[in-house]
């Protein structure tokens, strides 16, 4: 290939050009040459030239006359439609030609050209190919039938193609049924999406005139297969090749089975696949099996299923890379769907040395989610190994996943802590700050049990400069404040630096300083004044403000509720077993091995229209006949955190969207590098709007006319309604119960009405 | 599927640009090469922009790169660009950018055989390469002629194999390639043990043979309750096969029936996890007696049979990333440190089993003034050892039936190798 630089301005432009011309002008002499080889070799340089994207449409006669020709007229029809039509003779005539290479060649060709004038000479080429006695062609053919639809869907109406592609499925040649499904699978896609685009009048991808006349009138062509094909595409399965099984098991996961027999038939037949050396087509097999298994009852024939499904997937652990990662991803899933598919195998997920990071990470979520009381001692082992590597974001990953540990096992927890001490003393300022936010988690689940620890913390003070870790350590301090003698010096450090630091530590430093105050009256009545007053007049973030003036008001007026308030007995947190919502999980296992399930996302949410709209999901929950109402909330969540969140920014961050921290799924990943982190943010700011939501209810303006706060709602509820809200006032590293819910951070009275019933309804 | 498919080269440069679907233009190149090119935060393989996602691989200097705007089977995708790479290498020998720049041609019509509107098709290398040469144009006449055959051979349902192979003499190569995963703790505990095995066949058969493959696989050997041969059997965790093995059938019997294509294929993978043999133990005995120094003595023993021997053993050490200089004495082979990679690299070309060789060294430090201890990365060590499986796995029968009854010739060669997947912590 030449490579010549590119022009530049003025007079190289101009020389450019001459170059670029006198070079075509050869080419043009060579294309016409009397000698064979000459003309090949000529080929080949437009296809170069095209290729670095020079305009050599010039050549277009030229080119004409000699396989490569195809290649060139794929690229130029589309800009030089009028000059294709001289080429549509050959096609037509070679679409009858003896050799069957050169029919479906040809008819490849004419179907790709994507010429509106062509195409009205396809018709009858195309229907004599669908009906060729040679596999070869049939199958070339069947996928044309796609590709015109996509063009032009009134063609394949007039001829009936839709019709011939469904008596292809009943093929003898697997190949030809493969294609016919991927061709009828297709043309369901396309058919939905143009049903979709014309309801919705919008501007569909193609010309608006043709628009208005074809839509209309073409009735969907939907892709439904029924028992008689089911057994077809059952037969077809074990003698295709592995691109047709992949088809063929995709239509299969779409099946609505008609009865447990069905079902369980399916499954049968479609597990010998497991053993295919393909992972895409292990990765089929899986889904099929997912899918259909929810109607099996046999009990013996879902273990054994399980028991088969285990070995594959740990195999696709020692593939390539980007393989083994979309395996782990799916993984992921499953065992949120079935915990116990890969119960003995942790031991293939370590992590090895020169793994790439996404690999690693994955890996290392897989692992919590295997560890168990049996396995939790080599477990923490590996953790603790990795907390020593180079990698900062991996490092910090295996001191959560050690928290995680400490969380889930609750045996497990008391080593837990011994190791994130031992990293801890390494006084690694990352590892450190990191390590400060895990126990913080393990001392909102285990209260009151590794007080010991806390000194140790509280020695490290100064190499915490992140807010998060800044953070908890202060609410660490200001939950134990009896117990640290010089509590208020410590938080007096923090309030020196008060307005420096960022929201999340200066809410902390509130709350934490008012517990403090509560806990030990008579030493801390100075700090409280100043860290009311500095809140109320330096902050210049509303929350902050907002929250000092509510303790302060409770405070002053009922010493008694502020501490049934502030010092209330927070539950426990625990380690929820699926990130993503039940209805959600189950539509990702019934497309795994897609991006979907990569990502952790309903399709809906990175392609298509953009937004997902709560009408969708709505529509959706229809189709999910057993969603009760736990699941239809949950549904809610998850599009509450969906709606604020911007792809484009974290796929540009991190392989893992669905950063799987403790904390819960639905906080939008695009927000900031960790998810936790703006849990914590989220959560913080958001219980206020919540706070001042559930007193509006009882007819109260808050922050102006609300001295008596407390006072004025006597009955038991309220107290009750103030004690959901302590919690919420307080820190809440994992914005569990509903304030997920709340990661909007505009919550309008109407939406945010849910969540704060939901809360009343949880105490 | 897939929208288009491209080859870039590691300046971002397009090498090979292909559209298969309308939703894209060719100027998406561009957003890749800004996006993931230039970036060097991007670390996972698939990025997805608005509603375009890209999958990428990286091969020598090239990036493999598919483009789709749905939501895409992505486990297929990157099957198919590792299929793609596979089949590039077999054509010619190796892809990387010259590869690509000298082939071009031949990789657009490949390209236009195994990819259809973005779906994967053909990609048996055997069958594409009847049709899809390097050679000049063959005579009409002739190509009509393959073509009937090639077509049907393309669908059939044994697309791998032509129908009217002859051979004088019929010989089949059987190669079982056993890599060993191996990650030691500190203390010397096996954390990970574990093959992957690799059975590879060179099929030299005339007409369509059917063959019948046996294994000392324990779960077959205990069905027909042969006791004593199934106490040396081995346990496969796992077993993946080409396609041409019947797949109803195994998992019925656990019985191993094809037809096999003509040449070389990988018969099936497998995996095994109980009683491994380790060919290699190692004895680590590392010191920092100093800040400025730190002492190894890593002794090395072959832990197989004395009348094997394995081939290139090569020892990667690591050191801290301060060393200035490093001292090594080794009684077999040579060792050396390479600053650039920061290892002591010990290579041994050639070890008796159960010998036993010791390397001794000192790694002088810069003084630093980085507080973080070194994190001691895993010591690797890669070999080769020939008739020797860590699995136990053994070939007990290959059968081989053909109509016309000919007699043929088995030949089995075992290999057991590591590179970079024998890890011992120290």
């Amino acid at each position: 290939m030449n490579g010549r630089a590119p022009p530049r301005k003025g007079k190289s432009l101009q020389l450019h050009l001459e170059v670029h011309w006198r070079e075509n002008f050869e080419l043009r002499a060579e294309l016409n040459s009397e000698y064979r080889d000459r003309r090949a070799d000529a080929i080949k340089r437009v296809i170069a030239n095209m290729t670095v994207g020079k305009d050599v449409s010039g050549l277009f006669p030229d080119v004409l006359k000699n396989m490569l020709v195809y290649l060139y007229l794929m690229n130029y029809a589309k800009t030089q439609p009028e000059l294709v039509i001289l080429a549509v003779n050959t096609f037509v005539k070679d679409t009858a030609d003896q050799n069957p290479l050169i029919r479906a060649l040809a008819i490849r060709t004419m179907s790709t050209l994507r010429a509106e004038k062509i195409l009205s000479y396809l018709g009858d080429p195309l229907s004599r190919c669908l009906r060729d006695e040679n596999p070869y062609v049939r199958k070339t053919a069947a996928l044309c039938v796609a590709k015109v639809y996509e063009l032009k869907p009134e063609l394949c109406v007039d001829y009936g193609f839709v019709d011939v592609l469904r008596d292809l499925v009943g093929d003898g040649n697997p190949m030809v049924v493969a294609n016919a499904v991927t061709a009828l699978s297709d043309i369901h896609e396309a058919s939905i999406m143009a049903a979709q685009s014309a309801a919705q009048n919008s501007i569909s991808p193609r010309d608006p005139e043709e628009e208005e006349v074809s839509f209309p009138i073409i009735p969907a062509q939907k892709f439904v297969i029924d028992s008689a094909t089911l057994s077809k595409l059952l037969l077809a399965l074990n003698e295709c090749s592995e691109w047709g099984r992949i088809a063929i098991l995709n239509a299969l996961a779409k099946y609505q089975a008609t009865g447990v027999e069905e079902s369980e038939q399916i499954c049968e037949r479609v597990m010998p696949q497991f053993q295919h050396s393909n992972g895409a087509v292990v990765l089929g097999a899986v889904k099929v099996i997912m899918v259909h298994m929810r109607n099996v009852e046999k009990q013996e024939l879902v273990t054994q299923m399980i028991r088969k499904m285990a070995p594959p997937l740990v195999t696709l652990i020692s593939s390539p890379p980007e393989i083994q990662w979309v395996a782990l991803r799916n993984i992921n899933l499953l065992l949120q769907k079935r915990p116990d598919i890969l119960a003995n195998e942790m031991r293939v997920f370590f992590c090895k040395y020169n793994d790439p990071p996404y690999v690693k990470v994955e890996k290392l979520d897989v692992m919590v989610r295997l560890a168990s009381e049996r396995n939790v001692d080599t477990l923490l082992g590996e953790l603790k190994e990795y907390a020593s590597e180079v990698d900062v974001d991996f490092v910090r990953k295996a001191v959560k996943a050690i928290g995680q540990t400490a969380i889930k096992i609750e045996s497990a927890a008391p080593k837990c802590v011994q190791v994130l001490l031992d990293l801890i003393q390494t006084r690694v300022s990352y590892v450190v700050q990191e390590g400060v936010v895990v126990i913080k988690d393990i001392f909102r689940k285990y209260p009151h049990s590794y007080e010991a620890v806390i000194p140790t913390l509280c020695a490290n003070l100064d190499e915490l400069d992140e807010p998060e870790a800044k953070a908890s350590l202060i609410w660490i301090i200001g939950e134990y404040a009896e117990k640290i003698e010089n509590a208020d010096e410590l938080l007096g450090i923090f309030l020196d630096t008060f307005k420096e630091e960022s929201y999340a530590v200066q809410l902390q430093t509130v709350t934490a300083i008012v517990k403090l105050f509560l806990k030990k009256p008579d030493h801390a009545q100075a700090i409280v004044q100043r860290v009311l007053q500095t809140a109320t007049k330096d902050s210049d973030n509303p929350d902050v403000r907002d929250k000092a003036y509510v303790y302060w008001r409770l405070l002053s007026t009922d010493p008694a509720a502020a501490k049934a308030v502030v010092l209330s007995v927070r539950p426990p947190i625990s380690l929820p077993n699926t990130t993503v919502a039940p209805a959600v999980l189950d539509e990702l296992l019934s497309e795994i091995s897609s991006l979907a399930s990569v990502y952790h996302k309903p399709a809906a949410t990175f392609i298509g229209k953009g937004r997902y709209g709560v009408d969708e999901m709505s529509k959706r929950r229809a189709d999910f006949d057993g969603a009760d109402t736990s699941t239809r909330k949950a549904l809610e969540t998850v599009v509450a955190g969906q709606k604020s969140e911007n792809l484009l920014d974290f796929d540009t961050d991190e392989p893992s969207i669905a950063d799987t921290s403790i904390a819960t799924n639905t906080v939008p990943a695009g927000y900031a590098p960790s998810s936790a982190a703006v849990a914590s943010v989220a959560a913080a700011k958001n219980p206020l709007d919540e706070l001042m939501d559930l007193f509006s209810n009882s007819n109260l303006q808050a922050p102006t006319s609300a001295p008596t706060l407390s006072v004025t709602s006597p009955n038991q509820a309220s107290v009750a309604a103030a004690a959901a809200a302590s919690s919420l006032l307080d820190f809440d590293g994992f914005g569990g119960l509903g304030t997920s819910s709340a990661s909007q951070p505009t919550s309008k009275p109407p939406t945010s009405q849910k969540p704060s019933e939901d809360l009343l309804g949880l105490f | 599927m897939i929208s288009a498919f491209f080859i870039f080269n590691q300046k971002g440069e397009v090498l090979i640009s292909r559209l298969f679907r309308s939703d894209l233009k060719r100027t998406i190149s561009d957003v890749f090469r800004i996006q993931v090119i230039a970036n060097p935060d991007v670390r996972s393989p698939i990025i997805t922009l608005g509603s375009t996602s890209f999958f990428h691989v990286r091969v020598s200097n090239v990036y493999v790169l598919a483009v789709t705007k749905c939501n895409a089977n992505a486990a297929l995708i990157f099957e198919f660009l590792y299929r793609f790479v596979s089949i590039s290498r077999s054509y010619f020998s190796k892809l990387d950018e010259e590869a690509v720049k000298n082939n071009f041609v031949l990789i657009y019509e490949l390209l236009d055989e195994i990819l259809d509107f973005g779906y994967p098709q053909n990609s048996e290398i055997d069958a594409l390469k009847m049709y899809i040469t390097t050679e000049s144009i063959k005579s009409e006449l002739a190509v009509r002629e393959d073509s009937a055959k090639i077509t049907i051979q393309a669908t059939g349902a044994t697309s791998w194999r032509r129908a009217d192979v002859k051979y004088r003499k019929n010989e089949a190569f059987v190669d079982v390639i056993e890599t060993v995963n191996l990650l030691m703790s500190k203390e010397g505990s096996v954390l990970r043990a574990d093959v992957d095995g690799q059975i590879m066949m060179r099929a030299y058969l005339s007409g369509t043979p059917e063959c019948k493959f046996g294994l000392n696989d324990k779960l077959v050997l205990e069905k027909r309750s042969d006791r004593a041969k199934a106490d040396n059997a081995v346990e496969l965790d796992d077993c993946q096969f080409h396609q041409c093995v019947r797949l109803g059938k195994f998992d019925s019997d656990r019985s191993i029936s094809f037809i096999p294509p003509d040449g070389e294929f990988e018969l099936m993978k497998y995996r095994s996890t109980t009683n491994i043999n380790l060919p290699f133990k190692l004895q680590t005995h590392v010191v920092e007696p100093t800040k400025s120094r730190v002492e190894y003595a890593i002794h090395l023993k072959a832990n197989f049979d004395p009348k094997l021997n394995a081939n290139d053993v090569v020892l990667r050490i690591p050191t801290p990333l301060n060393t200035t200089s490093v001292n090594c004495k080794v009684q077999v082979g040579k060792a050396k440190y390479v600053p650039a990679e920061n290892v002591i690299i010990w290579k041994i070309p050639r070890i008796q089993g159960a010998q036993e060789t010791t390397l001794t060294a000192e790694a002088e430090l810069a003084s630093t003034t980085h507080r973080q201890a070194w994190s001691r990365p895993p010591i690797e060590v890669d070999f080769s050892v020939v008739m020797f499986t860590a699995s136990g796995l053994l070939v007990r029968f290959l059968k081989v039936f053909e109509k016309s009854n000919y007699q043929s010739v088995k030949w089995v060669r075992y290999m057991t190798k590591s590179k970079g997947t024998y890890q011992i912590r120290f």
